[in-house]
């Protein structure tokens, strides 16, 4: 009994890791995939994948229907029933949805879990949180945007319609679709970044963009017919995300324009141009701003 | 009702800057109105359009939403509401009350301030203001009580009660005419049409059809809420 030693340190098998050690670039682009993936509810629960599945699908339907359109009417028609670059004003209300649910939960969770100050505890910078998460949440809008797009293209391709101009109209509404994302993704996620509770991001995030697309809209119509002042109209444009980048669209990709008055003339045109980029770089600075300092409420 | 629970789910809607923010769009809907009454005068198809289109197709189903998912949505969220459910308080009384609240709120918030818009663009010529107002007061009454009760049975209230309003009731409603007959737009819409002497509004829906379905369900969702909130189970975070 007595040749037991008096206190023994079990070796339990700790290790050093001494593997490489990645950098800012593989953490900013880990991040940026499992946001990416988040914003789908990729590996999140099974309830956190029904919204934006549901979304993708119900963005996709009517692009199908166009496309058989095009299929069963190809004797008649040779154009697609609406143009690719109309598609995004058309499905807005989808887009708005998947924003406002989806920019709080990319944010929100981290800041109200406080797991922002465990992220900076790395090698990564501010900037390449915020690089990560407005990537992440513009690729996914992106991705919303050119899924039915892609169904159309293939629909009328299918119903031989001439490849060359419609190959033609799909890269500029893809390219329309970028700048899209890239004001919804931007907008949503500097709202976001402004609470910790997911229910209110998802509220103002909602009532900024339905909101303000409603009233510009009916003032459009009413400048428009009731007064008979197009440019007064156009201008209005300016002050919704959604008709802003569809004047932008319209202006610079010669696009058919979906809102109810289109940007008034080149100047008009080109102040539209002028703000959207603004509008991104704003975006871009605010977040910045946001995450300079931390402070976890 | 418990007056208890009334006076903390109206300080947990209404303190502190969101009582400001929501009075925020209020106010941009009166200016708004004023900014067309002063470049167009007085018109009141610009008036019709104006109201039906922003305050009853926008402005109160935000609100409704807002309002009608703020009252319980948070406190659902974070777990607290069990703290609620612990007192001897019937869930049927705490839905109640916290409806109550909901509909004074968006009442106050957007009905009211849809009546003022009306009085500003038009004054009281052919009933146009009272005919929008009153169509306000009941699709906010609806909203509330709807919103309510989605709260209750999901987390994700808000993003569905957005996709009714969005999509059913302004996109679909467009495309397809017999979604309008199911829609809490168009019922409160049938009121503007009875109340108001000018034809300016028309309806899908004849207004003794759509008292009714806006009676059941106003009562109905009320009701229902309640008994989900009998058994209501936690979840965690997603």
């Amino acid at each position: 009994m007595t040749d037991s030693p008096a206190g023994v340190i079990h070796d339990i098998g700790y290790r050093k890791y001494d593997g490489p050690r990645l950098g800012r670039g593989r953490v900013t682009r880990a991040l940026y995939a499992h946001s990416l993936r988040g914003a789908y509810g990729l590996g999140r629960s099974a309830r956190a994948k029904v919204l934006p599945m549901l979304l993708l699908g119900v963005m996709c339907i009517p692009a199908f229907v166009i496309a058989v359109i095009a299929n069963v009417a190809s004797g008649v028609t040779t154009e697609l029933v609406l143009p690719y670059s109309r598609y995004v004003v058309v499905t807005q209300g989808i887009l708005t949805i998947f924003v406002a649910a989806q920019a709080p939960a990319s944010l929100s969770r981290d800041l109200r879990f406080k797991t922002v100050p465990l992220y900076f505890s790395r090698p990564l910078e501010r900037s390449d949180y915020v690089l990560a998460k407005f990537g992440a949440l513009t690729t996914a809008l992106f991705l919303l945007i050119a899924a039915p797009l892609l169904i159309m293209y293939i629909g009328a391709l299918l119903a031989e319609l001439p490849a060359g101009r419609e190959t033609g109209d799909l890269l500029l509404a893809l390219l329309g679709a970028v700048i899209f994302s890239a004001v919804f993704a931007g907008v949503g996620l500097v709202i976001a970044s402004l609470t910790a509770r997911r229910g209110f991001g998802v509220a103002a995030i909602i009532t900024v963009f339905a909101l303000s697309f409603a009233a510009v809209s009916a003032l459009q119509g009413i400048i428009r017919y009731e007064v008979d002042d197009p440019t007064l109209a156009g201008w209005l444009g300016l002050l919704s995300p959604i008709t802003l980048a569809d004047g932008f669209q319209t202006w610079v990709l010669d696009a058919s324009s979906s809102a109810v008055a289109p940007p008034p003339g080149a100047t008009g045109g080109v102040v539209f141009v002028l703000v959207t980029f603004a509008v991104i770089g704003a975006c871009w600075a605010l977040l910045n701003l946001r995450y300079r300092k931390v402070a976890v409420s | 009702m418990n007056a208890t629970v009334v006076r903390l789910t109206y300080r947990a809607l209404l303190g502190g800057r969101r009582a400001w923010l929501l009075l925020l769009m209020s106010v941009l809907l009166l200016a708004m109105a004023v900014l067309l009454r002063v470049t167009v005068g007085v018109d009141h198809q610009v008036t019709a359009d104006f109201l039906g289109a922003v305050a009853v197709a926008a402005l109160v189903p935000l609100f409704g939403l807002i309002v009608g998912t703020g009252v319980i949505g948070p406190e659902i969220d974070d777990g607290s509401i069990v703290y609620l459910l612990s007192k001897p308080i019937s869930r049927p009384r705490i839905i109640l009350s916290k409806f109550a609240v909901a509909a004074v709120g968006t009442v106050l918030f957007a009905a009211v301030p849809t009546f003022v818009a009306g009085l500003v663009m038009s004054g009281t010529a052919g009933r146009i203001a009272l005919g929008f107002g009153a169509a306000a007061l009941v699709a906010s009454v609806a909203y509330s009580a709807i919103f309510l009760l989605l709260s209750v049975v999901t987390r994700h209230a808000v993003v569905y009660g957005l996709a009714y309003a969005l999509i059913w009731e302004g996109l679909l409603g467009s495309f397809v005419p017999g979604a309008r007959t199911l829609s809490v737009q168009q019922w409160s819409l049938s009121l503007t049409e009875a109340i108001s002497t000018r034809d300016l509004v028309s309806s899908d829906v004849r207004l003794a059809v759509a008292g009714v379905l806006l009676a059941v369900v106003i009562v109905g969702a009320t009701w229902y809420a309640g008994q989900r909130l009998r058994v209501l189970s936690l979840a965690g975070e997603e």
